[in-house]
């Protein structure tokens, strides 16, 4: 038998081909008689379309076609559709503006797609796209979503004269009223929750092709789930049906959630790869990423928290206006409430909270679910809020969540989630620990003596990870399952091929999926692929978003792998003439109760596959097992992060100089891939906090962050190393006892990075600095605390 | 306009006749079929295309394929000999410095030639060399592991 | 990037006699600029001359209290070379600073130079340390070379050939950089040396510019102190997403000040 694989950090099986060039993304894919698409975008972020001249381009050379909105509608291509329905507190559904995949009659954002141009070469394309005569009026803008619903703002869409998508609310605002007229003090703060431009380093990118012989289409292209991208262009745009379309997503560099949603120009690619009955190919450009990829956060909140004198917090009330952008894209509307305000009671006992969502249409890109999707927002909400209750009340920050913390599980919070298991004072006594916070006095001590000012902050974090179960989901608007499939196939040889919905683009599935079937099956590790992104080999999924992959993904590959073992256990007591119910099965090995008879899988695979001894009145041959496994909760990863910085106070310029990250994901299979998806989603969470923000114009909505010129990536010398520790309690409701790790790091670190901020300059009245703290920012915030005193 | 390039790539002698305004990052993928070099974005930051230019790490999206006339170029698929990993391929590996793929050639070979001009890193230097590679999902922690790593084992 | 022809002279004259005759043609050096900005259509020239085979617009020496480096020399050239780092140490530095690796590994001085990009770092060293441009045709001293924004004294059919540095007593350059593009969002370049002083600030302004109250008092007393009583209007100074014009102000004087120090420090 072989030792147990979880909990190993077995190095990665997919590492070989990304480190030998040999990986294949799909802009790497070139296809017989490819010929290539370049879409012209809209320089204005508000215009009505005069008229689009294209004969020019038309006939320019090298050009195959030119399609138009126009062209679209003829065809009758649908627009983009949305996920979920988010029914106001007024009993109404959201507006739902129609988001055609080429602009029809007007532009809505900068970089709204105007057209199409297919040429022979790229550069044929783009120079006849340079022909195309648009004559645009151009109509005002609104690009803040503070602006949005103010008289006078111009509309977005004719059917929401006022901007507004949907008001929405959770919780009991009655019992929150009743809590704040009996407070011993209340905390209020308004925050921005900056914009932030996803920045896979992939590009988006698209093969589409038509086969006249099957009538059939084969789109490769970059997303996070093939399957819902497949079932949205054939059910909801394209009206085929789903046979006759094959979605493969090859290796793809980066998703962070910017991959998830289905977009317009994989909809033109595989629509146009029929109209010219050739192979279309786009990738886009940098400038296109940063155009039209949906983007993150853009939250404007109003937060007070309601506490006792002894610092309890007995409720909280939050106003939030979210910016959805100019169209709604796939699961825009769930974020800034399902995965939003459910988690604002955070790691702690607060018995009342009531938040208010108003979410409003802007002239810019769309907004979408990105790392950690609704949870950072609501993450730094109440993490920034009970740092500066603790200030408030003189009540040290530790001692604070200390006496807010939940400690009884599980535990029913006034926001609809029910939290199974957590242990939230040990990760938050590891991290003091780890983080050397007995030290600090003395750090802080020396780096005055430097000039510098030094802060420590916190922020102790609970996300919700795989969004479940699918009829709650479903009663709360959502359009699609939540569930995941996945199929097991033991070859007649004892090697294995997983297939799994899940899609990896980065995470390491190749690897970690690996362990679990290697583990439970007792075979090499080498003995077992798997197989991902490609609706041709996988029977169905939803592929990977919000932390899900190895709780449901990874479940549906365990029930799979529990058919797989009681075929086994059939075959084997055939094979060991003993009753199936004396047949015991541990790591690969089916044994007779209180013998040493005993057969290995592949024994047993073999039997099934080449079965002259086997019971054929009974059983099928064969070993291949599939699952859907739809979870019953979601799982709740939790932790402690601690960030120091450091600021020279003479150009307000901040640097994190510490960060400590000591989290709970329940069971870790392989610690080596989930400490690599911490250090990422720390980086993600600092840069939000102290480097990147998305700026519009206010007057023009022209992107003024639309290359790495301007928009602020976090590179490599802007980090320090990270320290990171794991706790494990099990989630109680799937049977590996996962959780999920992928977008902690950026849930967590931008509350730690700012109370770490503040924390610094707090001894100057300083009490919020808005993100990301630029250096001028925070000089400007020493500024006007220097000038008040 | 159509120009002749010739050029060393890998070893061996290349000639071709291409557009003008070819990239030798395009000429590499398109025309070599080396698509282990990549791009990500358009105005030369991401680094995701760093090839080896005589010697110098250099970001093959930000240089025509004409400017290459007569020098040796050198791409991931070049710096070991089939079925081996150089160093810093394998610290990669076995520092987890990687986890999409995107950016690690350009990593790699960024790193080999800051390892040649600084055998002996700081982790500092590290980071400061690694300024002109965008990573979006190590947050450079294993990357800079995996260089420090390399970089020893380069020494050896 | 638009169609353009594409010329690789071997001399010197042979590039100018191409550039006089196709009107328009850019000269291309490093191309860190340039190509990105054909990448991306926001110039679309007829023709490139591409300058990287003209050997005579290459190499570093120092002759006669001065240092002079050829056109073509990159960055990462400079950065390296043993007569910049004994001579100019602040100019080496300098070099070592702008942008990334790999851009300094092909970008070029005389590129940099003849872009005049307002927020680039060897304008200040040029200005800064009062160099010598030299062009096929001419010598154009520094204070008469940057003339705007993206603009210099260089006429159609002129290029770099060199740049002659004179040798400081001292001297130091401190940027503060825009976080993302890494140019500098506040640089100032300080010397003192043949009985001046010269302050030199880059991205602060349209383009590279003299702050001479500042040359004036660190001519009586170099010290950081006198700098520190300057005070710098922000008038007519950049205001973008990165910094207000009022925050550059401040830097300006911060960087002078530092710059001023790291110069007494003799490194």
């Amino acid at each position: 038998m072989n030792a147990p694989l979880i909990g190993q950090s077995v190095k990665r099986k997919e590492d070989q081909r990304f480190l030998i060039g040999s990986a294949r993304f799909t802009d790497d894919i070139t296809l017989q008689g490819q010929a290539h698409a370049h879409f012209l975008r809209s320089p204005h972020a508000h215009a009505r379309i005069r008229s689009i001249d294209i004969e020019r381009a038309r006939s320019a050379p090298g050009v195959v076609a030119v399609y138009t909105g126009d062209d679209l509608a003829k065809a009758k291509v649908g627009g983009l559709p949305c996920g979920w329905l988010i029914t106001g507190v007024d009993g109404k559904p959201m507006k739902e503006p129609p988001y055609p995949a080429l602009a029809q009659g007007k532009v809505r954002y900068v970089g709204d797609r105007v057209a199409v141009v297919i040429a022979e070469t790229l550069n044929q394309a783009k120079d006849a796209a340079e022909l195309i005569e648009v004559d645009y009026e151009i109509l005002p803008a609104v690009v803040k979503a503070a602006d949005a619903r103010k008289s006078g703002a111009p509309a977005v869409h004719d059917i929401a004269p006022d901007n507004t998508c949907y008001v929405w609310g959770l919780g009991d605002k009655a019992a929150v009223d009743t809590a704040f007229k009996s407070a011993h003090h209340v905390t209020t703060l308004e925050f921005i929750n900056n914009r932030l431009i996803p920045n896979a380093i992939e590009p988006r990118a698209a093969v589409a092709s038509y086969s006249r012989g099957d009538d059939a289409y084969t789109l490769y292209v970059t997303t996070q789930n093939p399957h819902v991208e497949r079932l949205l262009m054939t059910a909801f745009v394209l009206g085929l049906p789903e046979h006759k379309v094959r979605v493969i997503a090859p290796d793809v560099g980066g998703g962070f959630g910017s991959k998830i949603y289905l977009y317009g120009e994989e909809v033109v690619l595989t629509w146009a790869s029929r109209q010219v009955n050739r192979p279309v190919k786009w990738t886009a450009e940098r400038i296109e990423s940063f155009q039209s990829d949906a983007h993150g956060r853009d939250h404007v909140t109003k937060a007070e928290l309601a506490l006792d004198k002894n610092g309890k917090f007995l409720a909280m009330r939050v106003t939030t206006t979210a910016n959805m952008g100019a169209y709604l894209s796939t699961f825009s509307t769930c974020i800034p409430t399902i995965l939003y305000a459910t988690l604002l009671a955070g790691q702690y006992t607060t018995p009342a909270i009531y938040c208010e969502v108003t979410a409003v249409f802007t002239h810019t890109a769309p907004v979408d679910a990105l790392r950690g999707a609704g949870r950072p927002e609501a993450t730094y909400v109440v993490e920034r809020m009970v740092d500066t209750a603790a200030r408030e009340l003189g009540i040290d920050r530790v001692e604070i969540r200390r006496r807010n913390f939940i400690k009884t599980f599980p535990y029913q919070t006034p926001v609809a989630l029910c939290y199974d298991t957590g242990d939230y004072e040990a990760t938050l006594t590891d991290a003091l620990k780890l983080a050397d916070v007995a030290g600090f006095e003395a750090r802080r001590k020396e780096a005055e003596k430097r000039g510098k000012l030094r802060g420590l902050g916190y922020s102790t974090y609970i996300e919700a990870c795989g969004i479940a179960p699918s009829n709650v989901a479903g009663a709360l608007g959502a359009r699609a399952g939540l569930y995941e499939a996945g199929e097991v196939r033991v070859h007649p040889t004892g090697s294995v091929t997983v297939f799994t919905g899940s899609h990896q683009h980065g995470q390491g599935h190749e690897t970690t999926f690996a362990q679990v079937v290697a583990d439970r099956l007792g075979m090499p590790i080498e003995n077992v692929d798997i197989v991902h992104g490609d609706t041709g080999r996988i029977l169905f999924g939803m592929g990977t978003y919000g932390s899900r992959s190895i709780a449901v993904g990874g479940t549906a590959i365990m029930k799979a792998l529990d058919k797989v073992i009681a075929k086994g256990k059939k075959i084997a007591a055939h094979l060991l003439e003993a009753s199936e119910s004396d047949i015991e099965y541990d790591r690969g090995t089916f044994t007779v109760a209180g013998t040493d008879k005993k057969k290995s899988i592949a024994e047993v695979a073999f039997a099934a596959y080449v079965p002259h001894n086997y019971p054929l009145d009974k059983l099928e041959p064969g070993l291949n097992e599939s699952a859907f496994y739809d979870p019953t909760n979601f799982t709740f990863p939790a932790g402690s992060h601690i960030c120091e910085v450091e600021i020279d106070p003479a150009t307000g310029a901040t640097r994190v100089v510490n960060f400590t990250a000591v989290d709970d994901f329940g069971k870790v299979i392989n610690p080596m891939i989930v400490e690599g998806q911490v250090h990422g989603g720390v980086a993600h969470g600092i840069g939000q906090a102290l480097l990147e923000g998305c700026v519009y114009d206010p007057q023009s909505g022209q992107l003024l962050t639309g290359t790495y010129m301007d928009y602020t990536m976090p590179r490599a010398d802007d980090l320090p190393s990270f320290k990171v520790g794991m706790r494990e309690t099990p989630c109680t409701h799937n049977p590996l006892g996962v959780k999920g790790c992928g977008e902690a790091g950026a849930i967590a670190a931008p509350a730690a990075v700012m109370n770490a901020v503040i924390d610094a300059l707090a001894p100057m009245g300083i009490r919020d600095i808005e993100m990301p703290a630029t250096a001028e920012r925070v000089w400007r915030a020493i500024q006007s605390a220097k000038a008040k005193k | 306009m159509d120009i002749s390039v010739s050029l060393t790539v890998n070893g061996k002698p290349v000639a071709a006749t291409l557009d003008a305004r070819t990239l030798l990052v395009q000429f590499l993928r398109e025309r070599l079929g080396l698509t282990g070099t990549r791009v990500g974005c358009d105005t030369g930051q991401c680094g995701a295309c760093t090839v080896h230019v005589n010697g110098r790490a250099v970001k093959s999206c930000n240089i025509l394929a004409a400017q290459a006339q007569g020098a040796q170029v050198v791409t991931i698929e070049g710096i070991a000999p089939d079925g081996t990993l150089h160093p810093m391929q394998e610290a990669f590996r076995n520092h987890h410095g990687l986890q999409c793929g995107y950016c690690t050639a350009g990593m790699v070979m960024n790193a080999i030639e800051l390892v040649k001009k600084h055998p002996n890193p700081s982790e500092e230097t590290v980071r400061a060399g690694l300024e002109g590679n965008f990573c979006r999902c190590t947050g450079y922690h294993n990357i800079v592991k995996a260089v420090l790593a390399g970089a020893a084992a380069m020494r050896r | 990037m638009r169609a353009f022809d594409y010329h690789r002279p071997k001399s010197v004259k042979e590039a100018i006699s191409i550039l006089r005759k196709v009107e328009n043609a850019r000269p291309l050096a490093g191309g860190q600029s340039l190509i990105p900005s054909l990448k991306l259509r926001l110039s679309g020239p007829p023709a490139l001359v591409d300058l990287g085979a003209i050997e005579e617009m290459r190499g570093i020496k120092v002759d006669g209290g001065a240092l002079t480096v050829g056109a073509l020399a990159t960055h990462a050239e400079v950065a390296a070379s043993k007569d910049v780092v004994h001579g100019i140490p602040a100019l080496a530095r300098l070099a070592d600073g702008i942008g990334d690796r790999q851009v300094r590994n092909q970008g070029t001085i005389g590129g940099s130079l003849a872009h005049n990009d307002p927020a680039a770092d060897y304008p200040a060293a040029v200005l800064g340390l009062g160099a010598t441009v030299h062009t096929n045709k001419r010598a154009i001293a520094a204070d008469k070379f940057f003339t705007g924004t993206f603009a210099t004294a260089l006429k159609p059919g002129e290029i770099i050939t060199s740049v002659t540095f004179p040798l400081p007593k001292r001297a130091a350059y401190v940027k503060f950089r825009q976080p993302a593009s890494r140019f500098a969002l506040v640089g100032v370049f300080v010397s003192e040396g043949g009985g001046a002083v010269r302050v030199a600030v880059t991205g602060a302004g349209g383009c590279v510019f003299r702050q001479k109250a500042m040359e004036k008092r660190l001519a009586e007393n170099f010290t950081p102190d006198a700098v520190a009583r300057v005070k710098v209007a922000p008038d007519e100074l950049n205001t973008d997403i990165h910094a207000s014009a009022e925050y550059r102000a401040h830097l300006v004087g911060v960087a002078a000040q530092r710059a001023v120090e790291t110069a007494l420090a003799g490194k």
